[in-house]
């Protein structure tokens, strides 16, 4: 614990959280600290629960144990009114946009204006302008979330995002199955908007090369523990075999090329009783 | 002989947690509906999408029953020499029971089956939560505008749909059958009662609204967020409509026309 | 959400339609009309047996609608149906000494009440009560003494 960060700098501080789904733990006690005005990422293999940290940030999941302190705020104790009033400061855009398809590109960005404020139309027209101006897609405000590519979609998203100018941005794998170009857009988009913005932002991901080329600093996680955490060059310099095999992309290490399994002889010859 | 009581006692309390999560759903969704009611904009689209959508499949079938109760009642009532009652035949049969429970078949099939997959969809493709993270309860914004519209739209199909019918069974009766058209709506209009047959068979309708568009949002948005579990989310909307609506149907028309 | 305005009137017109066909059903199908449109005064006759009849039959005179049983109820003491009538009260001028049958509209039709008006000046008034009464024909009891009685002169 003694690299933390201070704390008058923290704005979501994680403190020894559990979460487990059904049988299997998800998270086992881990403590994790995201100081305002950065770029932190949490990266990790697939399916360590990356995603579900972020919903339990945002207070759709409870956890087993442990505490998750937004703004000074405890997001688990909160009454579903100041939940909500605490959502509209956190920008999350998830991994597939989730831009409400029945809307044109305009109407989804001005749609957290439209059910948060009273604003006149024109100013909200603005508003949306600005944003999508932002994100470079100004011209595309009359088409339908069907008619835009993935990245575009992404970006959208974050246009809307970031239309209540929240303080934080959670990105649920910003990078996943996009092209070198969009790629590039969102890598300089999220580092541009964080500086303009003065935005805290989170990024959860396992694409290595592009979030340690924006984040200021990284933990990994892996079988529910936080197994590294440090700047991206300490991260990469890392003694960790496990941090090792998850930069390098290594095939086996010790997260295992095998799904866990009984012996594979046995399994072979046993009489195929179905599960 | 274990594994099958297991099996059993697994599957009644899985029915019973669903049937408690369906209870919770369906009050989350009737408290959300006080905050419709300031935006009517909300509610009017979907009457659009429920209600509108819907009316062409309902004029058009309640048309043709309308005609072929007036054919087969007919052929039936002429044999007695009582083909001056067939208004009342066509009438009674449309208004009482084929009125709102057809309806309300043709309804679950093309509103209900429309509304699961779209809220499936909504979740599978985390519409639903990003709606959470911006702070815009979906119950309260997707799920209630589209159970009042169904709730309002079933019972103005199902009229619509009866007095088609009754039109239609005209059509056939005196039309082509040669029956006296002055006897067709009198015989009817001195035969059925305003309160006992009419109200009546709307208060089914409503009934009948409100469970579709219970079962077809909860199935929805209890769908696993999967092709899979949408597609059978789906199939159990009609059918556990269809089962709920003639169910109903029979414990209403005992209650309304059990001491006639 | 674009085309909000036709969408509007689309849905204007759906609700137009629902509301229409209701006034559809109350007017021109059930007897809403009837009921709403015409005061009407009451009058009762005892029958011994009143058959079929039930309440809402209609009542008429001469083969004219002029009115509906509106209750229908066993004196406790004489062992009669007492049958209430609503009478449209456009038809005020029932003479009292007016005969009420119990008749059935064909083989198998309804039951309904029919009045002949006798030759009287003054007329029934509302709750007024008519005298003679003719009870409605049972078809078994008809048949019986038909077969009976035919039983009898072949002999």
């Amino acid at each position: 614990m003694g690299n933390r960060i201070s704390c008058q700098n923290t704005l979501i501080s994680v403190s020894n959280l559990s979460f487990s789904r059904g049988d299997k733990k998800i998270f086992d006690d881990i403590s994790l600290e995201f100081e305002r005005g950065k770029i932190t990422a949490i990266m990790g293999p697939s399916g360590t629960g990356k995603t579900t940290l972020l919903k339990l940030m945002g207070g759709q999941l409870l956890p087993n144990q442990g505490s998750i302190i937004v703004d000074g705020q405890n997001v688990h104790r909160l009454r579903r009114s100041e939940l909500y009033n605490l959502r509209k400061r956190m920008g999350m855009l998830f991994q597939s946009g989730a831009l409400l398809t029945d809307m044109s590109v305009y109407d989804n960005v001005a749609f957290p204006l439209r059910e948060h404020t009273k604003l006149p139309e024109s100013m909200i027209r603005t508003l949306v302008l600005m944003k999508l101006e932002a994100v470079g897609l100004r011209g595309a405000y009359s088409l339908m979330p069907n008619e835009l590519s993935g990245g575009m979609a992404r970006r959208v998203a974050l246009a809307r995002a970031i239309v209540l100018d929240p303080m934080m941005i959670m990105y649920d794998e910003p990078f996943t199955g996009q092209d070198p170009i969009s790629m590039g857009v969102l890598v300089h988009l999220i580092k541009a908007l964080n500086k303009t913005l003065g935005l805290t932002s989170i990024i959860v991901s396992h694409d290595v090369h592009e979030t340690s080329a924006i984040a200021d600093y990284i933990y990994v996680l892996s079988g529910g523990k936080v197994v590294g955490q440090g700047t991206p060059e300490a991260i990469r310099q890392s003694d960790s075999e496990w941090v090792q095999q998850f930069m390098t992309g290594a095939a086996d290490g010790p997260v295992h090329f095998h799904y866990p399994a009984k012996d594979y002889m046995d399994d072979l010859l046993s009489t195929g009783k179905r599960y | 002989m274990i594994e099958l009581l297991a099996h059993l006692g697994k599957n009644t309390r899985s029915s019973f947690s669903k049937l408690g999560r369906g209870t919770f759903f369906l009050l989350q969704c009737l408290a959300g509906i006080i905050s419709v009611l300031p935006r009517p904009r909300l509610l009017l689209n979907q009457m659009y999408s429920v209600g509108v959508l819907s009316f062409l499949i309902i004029s058009i079938s309640g048309l043709f029953v309308g005609m072929v109760l007036g054919l087969q009642g007919f052929y039936i009532l002429s044999d007695f020499g009582a083909e001056t009652t067939l208004g009342v035949m066509v009438a009674t049969s449309l208004v009482r029971e084929l009125g709102p429970v057809v309806s309300a078949l043709l309804f679950a099939g093309r509103a209900g089956s429309a509304l699961t997959a779209e809220i499936g969809l909504m979740k599978a493709t985390e519409q639903l939560s990003g709606m959470e993270m911006m702070a815009v309860d979906p119950i309260k914004r997707i799920i209630s505008p589209r159970f009042l519209a169904g709730f309002l739209s079933m019972p103005l199909l199902a009229t619509l749909f009866s007095a088609i019918g009754i039109i239609g069974g005209q059509i056939v009766g005196s039309g082509l059958l040669g029956v006296d058209e002055g006897a067709y709506w009198a015989q009817m209009q001195a035969k059925l009662d305003f309160y006992d047959d009419i109200i009546n068979g709307v208060i089914k309708s409503v009934v009948f609204g409100f469970v579709t568009s219970w079962i077809a949002l909860f199935e929805g948005h209890d769908a696993v967020p999967t092709s899979e579990g949408i597609s059978r989310a789906t199939t159990r909307t009609v059918v556990n409509s269809a089962f709920s609506i003639l169910g109903l149907d029979f414990i209403l028309t005992a209650l309304m026309f059990g001491d006639d | 959400m674009q085309h909000t305005s036709t969408q509007d009137t689309l849905v204007g017109l759906f609700v137009a339609a629902g509301i229409t066909a209701l006034f559809f059903l109350a007017l021109q199908v059930s007897n809403l009309s009837a009921l709403t449109e015409k005061d009407s005064y009451t009058i009762t006759a005892r029958f011994e047996n009143s058959g079929g009849l039930k309440v809402k039959s209609p009542v008429s005179a001469a083969g004219v609608k002029i009115g509906q049983v509106s209750a229908i109820s066993l004196d406790p003491k004489t062992y009669e149906a007492v049958v209430k009538m609503s009478i449209y009260s456009q038809y005020n001028n029932i003479p009292s000494d007016t005969t009420a049958s119990v008749f059935t509209a064909g083989l198998l039709g309804e039951q309904y009440v029919s009045l002949e008006p006798g030759g009287s000046e003054e007329f029934l008034k509302n709750n007024g009560a008519i005298e003679i009464t003719q009870s409605a024909i049972i078809l078994e009891k008809a048949i019986g003494q038909f077969l009976f009685k035919s039983a009898e002169e072949k002999k």
